[in-house]
């Protein structure tokens, strides 16, 4: 059985949604140079990226201009991740590093310290696309997931049931798939043995693992005995017989919105065995899918939307506005609501649709044309001709014949309100084109992907 | 300046900073007790719902659409019904400056550079021996008038100094690190509706760990005022088509494709909305409450301010919670940010009680005012307190029973720690509060309510 992929044409539209889909949408034009390439060509391109971590644009400062201080300031660390985001020459790496913080959640409002996130941060930018276990590894003993998740106050006299449980439940094999509460107390006793030093002002410090906090008695997990401890923890999870369906369904789920046949699973689970559980190839698997490209859409993550809009326009980060209306969006990074990550479901409602309109308006800010200063630009009159400047300006993204309708309607009564009036004749068209560039950020087609 | 203890300062902070951007939950210290609310972690999940420029938290069925019938019909229900608002002053508030024994000669040995004098405030109505700190005359007024009751004495045994642990024991009214619910949530989950976010009202931007429920949704309200879809260099007649425009991208709600229907629905349901909140709105963009009182200006009594007209309009709000303004953690130099902060809480407080009985609600609304804890009876060496144990609370309100609950217990019977012993129990208040202001039984909302003394707070 082999697992499908898509034969369908292979155009600006298909390269555009696995560009929102595996990044943060297009610069201006690299959804019709990457069509170029063909499916197999594209998918390659963004799984086997041949170039470094190239950051693309000038360098990201804060309001003031000032450099930004990601491990310091309030706020910094979510900037220094969005200007990755906006800038990245790599953009399957970072949407993967936006997955495994949302896959193992852990926030800062628990550990603290924006210098240990940023750390987990980097770690999961590096071997993101490598082997999971080995990810899996590197977590368990991250000092960040080692605060969040109580391994710091883990020991042979009193293991906590934290992390052994969230392991397990959200991690790598899903609520109450294949082990028991007795599985959850003995790999917490496997688990056990890390400590680090509080120091006033600073915060954990000399994270280390100390023999004599581990229980290093017999332990049986999953009905094998032995004295386990916790890279055997991992181990024994990652080579669970049911782990691979898990992995495989909830990395599916970051991409695609409807469930997999039972095909695809299958193969995409053998895929991963016989990689030697490498994320890499189920990732490139999946993007080639034929549900990517003909399922329904998915809302844009607040930052992927936010991120995208300043990809295509080439803008770079200059305020920490960025910061708050993220937060009105749903979406501070390094502070996801609890262990189990975002609720992508739940992005779009009445609340967070005011905070991505002023989203789109923060963004379009620098760019407004003002009403009366804008004669040389020769904006034209025209409803149907200032809907195609909006969308231009917007890297002419593909929209629907209704929302082309909204928004010619929209452009036509503006400029009826200004027939027989000069002064309106002249303001009005730059006002509609400001109000047409907005309406298209906010329309469904531009929220979704 | 006020210098704070540093695990104070840097949570609070944190909790502003994001309550300022209008989300997220209080963040929590390593090996600080969870605040409640932050138990809706993992099986509950956070989630955001459509609704009155809503976040809701927890409920099942707090699905759009569905949210806007339930608030619909939640209206109807509620009409008429009893309202509790919590406020809570950060830090813990000095009762002995709140409440001054200033005829005593200990309270100016223990005060050298803090004691209040006699004349400074009014004198207590009842109790000779305490004078109202003179920010809070508005208080005297209302205590004098019956409309407000004084608990000078308020805490509970083997008291924790821990801002944390201590605000966490009275937002889930018990003496429980673990409890992952607030009481006013447990109370909500009792006689609330699974479908009515508004029922638990928080009102500056972060769930109020006090509402947080198991079941039933809660939510919090950015401010009216505040919901509005403008554009930079966008005027007049253009901003008012550019609006329309925003409910006309509605048009793809009947799209096969689910997510695209979804967020074309969202789009007109915002534009609706705005709508409905338009009559909060005036033609400059400002807040507009009819208030019925001159209230100060500032955040908590324009938060006040519209809790008084969302009341009056009818919204289904069973209970509200929020924080006053000022920081009570006064380790140095306290006299100054303290009176003020005990003004602008007394000055929002008297004029919402007054815009409330202008409107002729007050009969149906009780407001308490709380504090995780009192402070050292002996003031430090930078003219400041450190963290005591019994504090002082309020009840205000036509239907308040007025008086004096507990009693002042004096300065001659100090705590081992040097700290003024409670005379009535925080949960004591609760239950009561359960039982005769909400009609339901105590022992549904809190652990051992039937050990808990019952004190008479609701009068006739």
């Amino acid at each position: 059985m082999t697992i499908p992929v898509y034969s369908g044409p292979f155009g600006t539209a298909q390269a555009e949604r696995l560009l929102w889909r595996a990044g943060f949408g297009p610069r201006q034009g690299e959804d019709a140079r990457l069509a170029r390439r063909g499916l197999e060509g594209a998918v390659t391109s963004l799984a086997y990226p041949t170039q470094g971590d190239r950051l693309v644009g000038r360098h990201p400062v804060d309001g003031k201009g000032h450099r930004l201080s990601p491990t310091d300031r309030f706020g910094h660390d979510h900037l220094w991740w969005l200007d990755r985001m906006v800038r990245t020459s790599r953009p399957l790496v970072e949407r993967m590093t936006l997955v495994w913080h949302d896959w193992f959640a852990t926030s800062n409002g628990m550990v603290g310290s924006q210098r240990l996130m940023i750390r987990q941060n980097l770690l999961f930018r590096r071997i993101g696309l490598g082997s999971f276990p080995g990810l899996a590894m590197r977590v368990t003993s991250n000092p960040a997931m080692l605060v969040y998740l109580n391994g710091l106050n883990s020991s042979k006299e009193a293991p906590n049931e934290n992390y052994a449980r969230e392991l397990m439940e959200l991690f790598t094999l899903g609520a109450g798939n294949g082990y028991s509460e007795r599985d959850v107390r003995e790999q917490a006793r496997a688990l056990t043995g890390w400590t680090a030093d509080y120091r006033n002002g600073v915060g954990f410090v000399r994270f280390r693992y100390r023999r004599e906090r581990h229980d290093d008695a017999m332990k049986a997990v999953f009905g094998k005995a032995g004295p386990w401890n916790w890279k055997s923890a991992v181990r024994l999870c990652v080579e669970h017989p049911k782990h691979p369906g898990f992995f495989v369904r909830k990395l599916w789920d970051y991409f695609v919105p409807v469930p997999p046949d039972a095909g695809t699973q299958a193969g995409l689970e053998r895929l991963y065995v016989s990689s030697g559980r490498e994320i890499r190839p189920v990732v490139a698997s999946i993007l080639k899918h034929p549900l990517l490209y003909e399922g329904p859409r998915m809302a844009k993550p607040p930052v992927v939307y936010t991120a995208g809009m300043l990809r295509v326009l080439g803008d770079r980060i200059s305020t920490e506005d960025w910061v708050w209306l993220n937060i009105l969006s749903g979406q501070l990074l390094f502070y996801p609501p609890n262990v189990s990550g975002w609720n992508d479901s739940r992005w779009l409602d009445t609340s967070t649709f005011r905070a991505r309109w002023h989203v789109a308006g923060r963004v379009l800010r620098k760019h407004a044309l003002h009403p009366e200063r804008s004669r040389k630009l020769d904006i034209p009159a025209d409803p149907e001709k200032l809907v195609n400047r909006a969308l231009e300006f917007w890297g002419n993204p593909p929209i629907s014949d209704e929302t082309r309708g909204v928004l010619t309607r929209f452009a036509t009564k503006t400029m009826a309100a200004a027939v027989a009036d000069e002064g309106r004749q002249r303001t009005f068209p730059p006002m509609a084109l400001n109000g047409l560039r907005h309406l298209v950020a906010a329309s469904p087609e531009l929220q979704t992907a | 300046m006020t210098h704070h203890c540093d695990e104070f300062t840097r949570a609070s902070l944190m909790r502003r900073a994001v309550a300022e951007a209008g989300k997220g939950l209080p963040a929590v210290e390593p090996g600080m007790p969870l605040p409640a609310g932050t138990g809706l972690d993992r099986r509950t999940f956070v989630s955001r719902a459509a609704g009155l420029a809503l976040t809701v938290y927890g409920g099942s069925a707090a699905l759009p659409g569905l949210l806007d019938d339930g608030i619909a019909r939640a209206a109807e229900a509620a009409r008429g019904k009893r309202v509790l608002v919590s406020v809570f002053l950060p830090g813990g508030a000095d009762s002995l400056s709140v409440l001054a024994p200033v005829g005593d000669p200990r309270y100016r040995r223990l005060r050298p550079g803090l004691a209040l004098k006699p004349g400074d405030g009014p004198v207590l109505h009842g109790d000779g021996r305490l004078h109202w700190h003179p920010s809070l005359a508005p208080f005297a007024q209302l205590h004098r008038q019956g409309k407000l009751s004084v608990m000078p004495a308020i805490g509970y045994a083997h008291p924790d100094q821990s801002h944390f642990t201590s605000r966490h024991y009275w937002e889930v009214g018990a003496l429980d690190v673990h409890e992952s619910t607030g009481w006013l949530g447990r109370l909500l989950d009792v006689v609330g509706d699974s479908d009515n976010a508004l029922q638990g009202l928080s009102l500056d931007g972060s769930l109020q760990p006090a509402l947080a429920t198991a079941r039933v949704p809660v939510a919090t309200l950015a401010s009216p005022a505040e919901y509005s879809f403008g554009s930079h260099h966008v005027w007049d007649v253009v901003n008012e088509l550019m609006e329309d425009a925003i409910g006309d991208l509605g048009a793809l709600s009947r799209s096969k494709d689910p997510v695209l229907a979804h967020a074309s629905r969202t789009a007109a349901q915002s534009h609706r909305l705005k709508g409905e909140l338009a009559r909060f709105v005036g033609k400059d963009g400002k807040a507009k409450y009819g208030s019925k009182a001159e209230y100060p200006e500032n955040d908590f009594s324009n938060r006040l301010a519209g809790l008084a007209a969302m009341l009056d309009a009818g919204f289904p709000i069973r209970a509200a919670a929020l924080s006053g303004p000022g920081d009570y953690d006064t380790h140095a130099d306290q006299a100054g940010p303290l009176a003020d902060g005990l003004k602008a809480v007394a000055d929002g407080l008297a004029a919402f009680q007054q815009d409330l009985e202008r409107r002729g609600i007050a009969g149906r609304v009780l407001t308490l005012v709380w504090s995780e804890f009192g402070r050292r009876a002996e003031q430090n060496a930078s003219n400041g307190t450190d963290h005591g144990a019994a504090g002082t609370a309020f009840l205000i309100g036509t239907k308040a029973r007025g008086g004096t609950i507990g009693e002042f217990p004096g300065l001659k019977r100090l705590d081992r720690d040097g700290n003024l012993r409670a005379t009535v129990d925080f949960r004591s208040v609760y239950a009561s509060l359960l039982e005769q202001w909400f009609d339901v039984d105590a022992g549904r909302v809190l652990p051992d309510a039937r050990k808990l003394r019952r004190v008479r707070l609701v009068g006739s």
